[in-house]
């Protein structure tokens, strides 16, 4: 039984990282995409917790993780508040609907 | 010189009263009347008249005053040559402004009943009362410039007032050719007073023309400055007698002498007024009047001298001859007017200043009575002119009959009236004038000759308008004018009459004559009022004046025998006795047809040439110019279009299918951005990781 070590949770943020991203280009509900991008920071604070236990960084890599949970935090409520205004607007949430920039 | 502001008024009233009738008159004549007007703009030259004659009593009440100055700012200062504007009342002009205001404002009450009910009459007032303005500004000018703004401004008053009737296309070739006229003597003024700068103002030296220090036109300086230059020369003629040559032209523009008479006969064209107020009372006295206030400059000339007197002579014998056989009333009087100015250019020219000035001021008012008593009959005989067309006037109209006999009495130079004394005195002057180019007894007689037809052309017309059968107008006999006509002339006639005490002659007092004495300060420049004497006695004046008086009896006899009571066939005899002789007279010795060919046809035969290269050569030129910039505009043209705006359309076109591609990318759906960055950030790491490979980081 080999231990854990930090290619295990490098591999697991890769692989959380992905499966974000595929949520945020595949959906089309607004909210998901919201979660897609929530599951990459997540992956992404896997990955400074990690080097902080085994990596360089120390208490860097913890404090920036708690930067990223703060910074998601105030992401959210600004998505959020995005797709309530969307909404309101066009009464849906469908991002394919929301394409006002197209030129 | 004594400070006298109130000088300035003397003219500005009649300007005030032309202003008033020119900018308000229509509409009170259409509201009050012809009176509203009348009492406005004849009121103000009374006013200027007062004015006139209370700044003269003033200067005589000062008696060790030569003038009255009153100068209001500094005109023209350049260089050496300062102008103010001032006015100068000595006592000649003073006696000019008081003639000119008095009679002047007699005129305007007689133009109130003359010019009744006609529809310019407001027009009418408003140039009188600018005339006066122009020539009370001339007179009373103290330096030459001003004088010059009044001369040209009575000049265009003259021009208005000949051509008043304008609708008749008659009057307005009369006004014109009186101003074209006057134009060539302006030309002479003008070039007199740059002589005068020229000649005084600067030096002449091998190095050529230096501006002086200091010049002036003021007649009160002038004397001065050219005490200290009478030797200069321009082109080898004395500056004086050059300059006085020049103004002579001038004054001969304006007075009527030959060669530029011929003028005044057509200026009759205007209303009757107007020719016994501008053309025999006053502006054509304006000649005189600037010879006499120049009169330092001819003394230093007796060659300028000379050539006044014997133009002078020659017009008043000349223009007596035409006279004598015009039938136009007013023609007679046209040419009566130049042969007497003639005279008073004799007075002047042989230095008898004021003899010159006397005959001008007894000129002045039985002139006026003369044309204002022609104007009377002339509104009687309802607009007849001809003399041939009247007759018996006298038995209907015995107001103007009798001043005109007394106005005939004193032009032709019978004693009992000033016209004797004036005109004596200019014969005496001129035969008693010895050191001119000219003997003092050809002067004489010329004048003697030229009296004897005054006398004879003046009774002529006399006979021939009051005595005889009287005619009928439209079935009616012609009435006497009102008293606004009457009276007027009643005055001028008085006039003519009291001004012989001023003028009676040595012979008799002993002493010289009050007018002479008057007007002594004026002329006394450093010596007697009498410039060239001869030094005859009191014995040959006394014969000379019984010789005059003999002729003008001669001349009455004549006219008396040939036309009283129009019954007489010796006229008709002597016409066909002479043909030719009376045709060459009658048609005024053909001086306008040779004008006319002389002058007037090749300056029409020049400007027709010159518009016809105008219209040919000079505008083929611009057209064939204007040819050649079209056809390089039109190539200019099409480089712009095909190629430069090939250029920017080709460009804009290339930007717009740029993008049009490119717009495609900007879906406006957010996963497919979201795609691009996430393919684009793994592209970039592969590129990086390639890039490390082949460089072997």
């Amino acid at each position: 039984m080999t231990s854990v070590g930090l290619h295990h949770f490098v591999l697991l943020s890769a692989v959380l990282f992905s499966l974000g991203i595929a949520c945020a280009i595949a959906r089309r509900n607004a909210v998901a995409i919201l979660v897609g991008i929530e599951l990459m920071l997540n992956a992404a604070a896997l990955n400074l917790a990690a080097f902080s236990r085994f990596g360089a960084l120390r208490a860097e890599g913890q404090l920036f993780v708690l930067f990223v949970i703060v910074l998601a935090a105030a992401e959210a409520v600004v998505g959020l508040a995005l797709i309530l205004a969307i909404h309101r607007r066009l009464r849906s949430v469908d991002v394919h609907r929301a394409d006002s920039l197209k030129g | 010189m004594t400070e006298f502001r109130l000088l300035w008024l003397i003219p500005l009233l009649p300007l005030l009263g032309a202003f008033l009738s020119g900018a308000f008159g229509y509409r009170l004549q259409r509201r009050f009347g012809e009176r509203a007007v009348a009492v406005v703009s004849v009121g103000l030259p009374w006013l200027a008249f007062g004015a006139a004659a209370w700044a003269l009593l003033r200067l005589l009440s000062q008696g060790d005053v030569h003038a009255l100055g009153a100068r209001l700012w500094t005109w023209i200062a350049v260089g050496g040559l300062k102008v103010e504007l001032a006015l100068h009342m000595d006592r000649l002009s003073g006696m000019m402004a008081v003639m000119i205001t008095l009679v002047g404002s007699l005129i305007h009450v007689y133009s109130i009943g003359y010019m009744k009910k006609d529809e310019g009459f407001w027009r009418f007032f408003a140039f009188l009362n600018l005339f006066l303005f122009a020539m009370l500004t001339l007179v009373l000018a103290g330096n030459l410039l001003l004088l010059f703004v009044g001369w040209e401004g009575v000049g265009l008053c003259s021009y208005l007032l000949i051509g008043f009737w304008y609708r008749d296309l008659k009057n307005a070739r009369a006004g014109m050719k009186a101003f074209v006229v006057n134009r060539i003597g302006d030309f002479g003024f003008l070039a007199g007073m740059l002589v005068l700068f020229w000649g005084l103002g600067g030096s002449w030296s091998e190095a050529g023309y230096r501006p002086g220090e200091f010049f002036s036109l003021d007649f009160a300086e002038l004397p001065r400055l050219l005490s200290g230059a009478a030797q200069r020369t321009l082109w080898g003629v004395p500056v004086p007698t050059l300059a006085g040559v020049l103004f002579f032209v001038g004054a001969c523009g304006k007075s009527a002498q030959i060669p530029l008479y011929v003028w005044l006969p057509d200026a009759m064209a205007g209303p009757t007024p107007v020719s016994a107020l501008i053309h025999a009372a006053t502006m054509v006295t304006a000649g005189v009047y600037l010879v006499a206030r120049l009169n330092f400059l001819y003394l230093a000339s007796p060659t300028a001298m000379t050539v006044v007197a014997v133009v002078g002579a020659a017009t008043a014998l000349f223009a007596a001859t035409i006279g004598c056989v015009q039938n136009d009333i007013k023609k007679v009087l046209a040419y009566s007017t130049i042969s007497q100015l003639g005279y008073m250019f004799v007075g002047v020219g042989v230095g008898a200043y004021w003899a010159g000035a006397y005959h001008l001021l007894t000129h002045a008012f039985f002139k006026a009575c003369l044309f204002l008593g022609a104007g009377s009959v002339i509104l009687a005989m309802h607009h007849e002119q001809d003399m041939q067309k009247m007759g018996g006037l006298g038995r209907v109209m015995p107001f103007t009959r009798w001043t005109y006999w007394y106005a005939c009495v004193a032009i032709t130079g019978l004693p009992l009236a000033s016209g004797f004394f004036s005109k004596d005195e200019i014969l005496w002057q001129a035969y008693n004038t010895a050191g001119l180019g000219v003997p003092g007894w050809f002067l004489w007689l010329l004048l003697f000759l030229g009296a004897g037809l005054t006398s004879f052309y003046m009774w002529r017309s006399y006979f021939l308008t009051f005595t005889g059968q009287t005619v009928k107008i439209h079935g009616e006999e012609p009435e006497e004018q009102r008293p606004v006509i009457t009276g007027v002339l009643a005055v001028l006639a008085v006039g003519a009459g009291v001004l012989m005490f001023v003028g009676l002659p040595e012979a008799w007092l002993g002493a010289p004559p009050a007018f002479e004495q008057y007007l002594e300060p004026v002329f006394k420049h450093g010596g007697l009022a009498r410039v060239y004497p001869a030094g005859q006695g009191h014995g040959v004046e006394l014969l000379l004046m019984l010789a005059s008086v003999a002729v003008a009896a001669i001349g009455l006899g004549l006219a008396w025998w040939f036309y009283r009571g129009r019954s007489s066939a010796v006229p008709e005899r002597l016409r066909a006795a002479f043909p030719r002789l009376h045709r060459l007279v009658q048609d005024k010795y053909y001086v306008d047809e040779t004008y006319d060919a002389a002058v007037v046809q090749p300056t029409l035969e020049l400007s027709r040439a010159a518009s016809w290269f105008d219209s040919r050569i000079i505008d083929g030129l611009v057209n064939l110019s204007g040819g050649v910039t079209r056809l390089l505009a039109f190539l200019d043209g099409a480089i712009d279009k095909y190629l430069v705006d090939g250029l920017v359309n080709g460009l804009a076109r290339l930007v717009r299918a740029a993008g049009a591609a490119a717009r495609r990318w900007q879906t406006g759906r957010l996963p497919n951005y979201l795609a691009g960055l996430a393919l684009g950030t793994i592209v970039l790491f592969a590129l990086v990781r390639l890039l490390q490979a082949a460089l072997g980081w």
